[in-house]
């Protein structure tokens, strides 16, 4: 075990699948010889050459879609995405083609393939580098979407999703790369050193893509939250003393249903945590499968604590950020029926 | 809406919107279409640097003069035997096009494409490539796989979505997809198949492989992203490809001019992205043949990737949903100045004394009898079905294959299917 930040976990699930599998390959934006703006893929060039990790052209239509021949001859693509903001050029290579490639021959060809992608807000990116548009995502047939939380579950994801043998897509936290940001902006930031999750084992493990985890057991309240908003979710209820069951879903599709269903069953609330808008947001399914199955051991409407649907401001940032005080909210008008 | 400013002695903006010299009722007119004479294209080496071929993108690459004659340095030399191979492949696309137009018309399908015209520049590239090269058609190049001999049966039980169908009814009429016979999966999304193509390339070049990839694209759809990125990262990472583009003239009802065909050469894209660049007579056999084995040589010795413009002429509508009447003078296709593919390679072998019409006379018979007996053991197989819930797949594969396993939703919605068509029954 080693104690290892959200970068380096990840920076490690490449290493040791690329040791493993000739295979897999890293592509991207300054992924190379740089390692990646976020340093990501870095010494990777040089230890299994450039072949196999390199930069590309700014074009994440050309990524992706060269991405998906490297996958289709029979290659593990590994593909950055330098800001998930920048995911939409390749929108219709991921939906039209990448999701539906196994369908579409009758299973004659299938794409190991994961796109990775630094998401979220919480950095003062502005517009252009805090969205997370995960949603536009698992509403489409035949992509999987996978949000870490901490260093474990991202390289244990990140490997699982490299071994997938279906078109992947990892949203990494940007917030959290480097500590497990709890929303409190006006307090230090600690770093990952001192939290349990950041022991990483140095070599090969999987995290099983589909699998939520329940991050604190409760009984007052089941809080489903996934990437930066598990930390926020956390220090919220620890602050307002809330007996609350957090679920980290880790994946978004498929969803984790059982784990969901149980918990609700128990608590009898729930409220659906996300940063990304509100309307037409991931949170908005959770409520309607929450309500479809949990109907008769609900006491109150499902509650949801998102962004706000305008574009993410830059100055402004604190002020949109689904915090503390949006999510303990919504969660004691949860707890109030 | 004007501005209050003054602005003396400027010209008043306007949008050029091109249009084509001739609209339903106008003569036909190709005058504009400059004809080199065949033969007088040189040929580069096949190890010259991508500048050495920047001249040939405003030519024309033909091998086949108006006697039938094979002329000039682009010659393929091919056999008697092959040249036989390559005419016929061409019959049997052109034959198989028709009973499918009509099976289209009789109400056995929803939809279906001729490559009538451009025969050649699938059957005749496909006879220059490797078996094991790996090919990304649009599609119109169902003559690729004729050439490499997939059944005939199976294209047609693909057309008919029927029980036999490769696809498991799907994918629209014609968009085949054989891994075996190195034909990437069709897509309707036009023009994505170019950077992937590009990606398979790098990737058989990552693992130190042989095998080269091809990529079609339309003239049309050159003006999408995904073609300047393709030949972005094909010229980038000098990947072992081929990237024709279909130069037939018309997307739909838009002329090439509405895609920039105007400005200059398609081929001339070439220069810009500094790769290879070739403009080649799409309805000469002969000089496809040569230039896609130019192309296919080059990048087998790493030396990169080669753009080439087939120049040809959809003579056919669009698909069996247009009606080209509507938007260019009738019989447009038969007054293309650079003639019929299957014709010119048909008077090409009576030259060589290779032909005569006994012989064609006994092809005709025996493709249209191969083609026909095709058709019937499709239709064994049924034909699309639409106005029934006697489907012909086993309806539960509508959930297989979205992914390798199948979530808890999906099995969930696949037996609200099954209660539904249950309940339908009753």
């Amino acid at each position: 075990m080693t104690v290892m930040n959200m970068i380096q976990a990840i920076n490690s699930a490449h290493d040791v699948m690329m040791a493993r599998d000739d295979t897999v390959i890293a592509m991207g934006e300054d992924v190379g010889f740089f390692g990646g703006v976020f340093r990501a893929t870095e010494h990777l060039q040089k230890k299994y050459g450039s072949n196999r990790c390199f930069d590309t052209p700014i074009s994440e239509n050309g990524i992706i879609g060269t991405a998906i021949g490297m996958a289709a001859y029979g290659l593990k693509p590994v593909a950055e995405i330098q800001f998930a903001d920048y995911i939409y050029p390749a929108f219709d290579q991921l939906v039209s083609e990448a999701a539906r490639m196994r369908y579409r021959t009758a299973g004659e060809w299938n794409l190991s393939l994961t796109v990775r992608s630094p998401y979220g807000g919480g950095i003062f990116g502005g517009q252009t580098h805090s969205q997370s548009p995960e949603s536009l995502f698992a509403h489409v047939a035949g992509l999987k979407t996978v949000i870490p939380s901490n260093p474990y579950d991202a390289k244990g994801l990140l490997i699982a999703a490299i071994e997938d043998p279906d078109p992947v897509l990892f949203f990494e936290p940007k917030r959290i790369y480097n500590g497990p940001f709890d929303g409190f902006f006006d307090r230090p930031v600690t770093p990952w050193a001192k939290h349990p999750k950041a022991e990483v084992p140095e070599g090969h493990y999987t995290v099983p893509l589909g699998k939520a985890a329940v991050v604190r057991e409760g009984e007052a309240v089941t809080v489903i939250a996934y990437g930066t908003m598990v930390h926020v979710v956390l220090a919220t209820i620890e602050a307002e003393g809330i007996d609350a069951e957090v679920i980290d879903l880790r994946t978004i599709l498929p969803i984790d249903m059982d784990t969901i269903e149980e918990s609700v069953k128990k608590t009898g609330r729930c409220v659906v945590v996300h940063e990304a808008t509100r309307t037409g947001g991931f949170g908005g399914e959770l409520s309607a499968l929450v309500q479809e199955r949990c109907f008769y051991h609900l006491e109150a409407p499902v509650e949801r604590a998102t962004g706000f649907d305008t574009p993410y401001p830059h100055s402004l940032e604190w002020a949109y950020f689904p915090g503390p005080i949006r999510i303990g909210t919504a969660i004691k008008k949860a707890l109030e029926v | 809406m004007t501005s209050d400013i003054e602005r003396p002695n400027r010209p008043a903006l306007s949008l050029h919107v091109p249009e084509p010299n001739a609209r339903p009722g106008d003569e036909i007119d190709f005058s504009h279409i400059v004809i080199p004479a065949a033969g007088s294209v040189r040929k580069p080496d096949v190890s010259a640097s991508p500048a050495e071929t920047h001249e040939l993108v405003y030519s024309l690459v033909r091998v086949l003069d108006d006697d039938g004659n094979a002329v000039g340095m682009w010659d393929p030399r091919l056999d008697p035997d092959q040249l036989r191979r390559i005419y016929r492949d061409m019959v049997v696309v052109r034959i198989f096009d028709d009973r499918m137009y009509r099976a289209q018309r009789q109400g056995k399908t929803s939809f279906y494409m001729k490559s009538t015209g451009e025969e050649a520049v699938a059957v005749a590239a496909a006879h220059a490539l490797d078996r094991e090269d790996m090919t990304f058609p649009t599609y119109r190049q169902q003559g690729i796989l004729v050439a490499r001999g997939y059944p005939l049966r199976d294209m047609m039980c693909q057309v008919y979505s029927n029980r036999a169908d490769p696809l498991k009814g799907r994918q629209l009429p014609i968009m085949y997809s054989s891994r075996d016979y190195g034909f990437f999966t069709i897509s309707g999304n036009l023009a994505t198949q170019y950077p992937q193509a590009v990606g398979w390339a790098m990737a058989s070049a990552i693992r130190g492989d042989s095998r080269i990839a091809s990529a079609y694209i339309g003239d049309g759809s050159t003006a999408e992203g995904d073609f300047h990125a393709a030949v972005t990262f094909a010229g980038v990472y000098r990947a072992p490809v081929i990237l024709n583009i279909v130069n037939n003239q018309w997307a739909i009802s838009s002329f090439s001019g509405i895609a920039g065909g105007d400005l200059t050469t398609f081929a001339a894209r070439a220069v810009g992205y500094g790769i290879a660049g070739l403009r080649v007579d799409g309805n000469d056999p002969l000089a496809v043949f040569a230039a896609t084995r130019w192309a296919a040589d080059r990048a087998r010795l790493n030396l990169g990737p080669t753009l080439i413009e087939m120049f040809t002429y959809r003579v056919e509508g669009h698909s069996t949903s247009d009606d080209p009447s509507a938007y260019r003078p009738k019989n447009a296709g038969a007054a293309w100045p650079l003639g019929d593919p299957i014709a010119r390679l048909k008077q090409h072998l009576v030259v060589l004394g290779e032909w005569d019409d006994a012989r064609e006379a006994d092809l005709l018979e025996t493709v249209e009898a191969e083609v026909r007996a095709a058709q019937r053991e499709a239709e064994k197989q049924g034909t699309l079905v639409t106005s029934s819930i006697e489907f012909p797949q086993d309806v539960t594969t509508m959930f297989e294959d979205v992914f390798e396993q199948m979530p808890w939703h999906l099995r969930e919605q696949q037996a609200q299917m099954v209660a539904e068509l249950e309940a339908k029954r009753k």
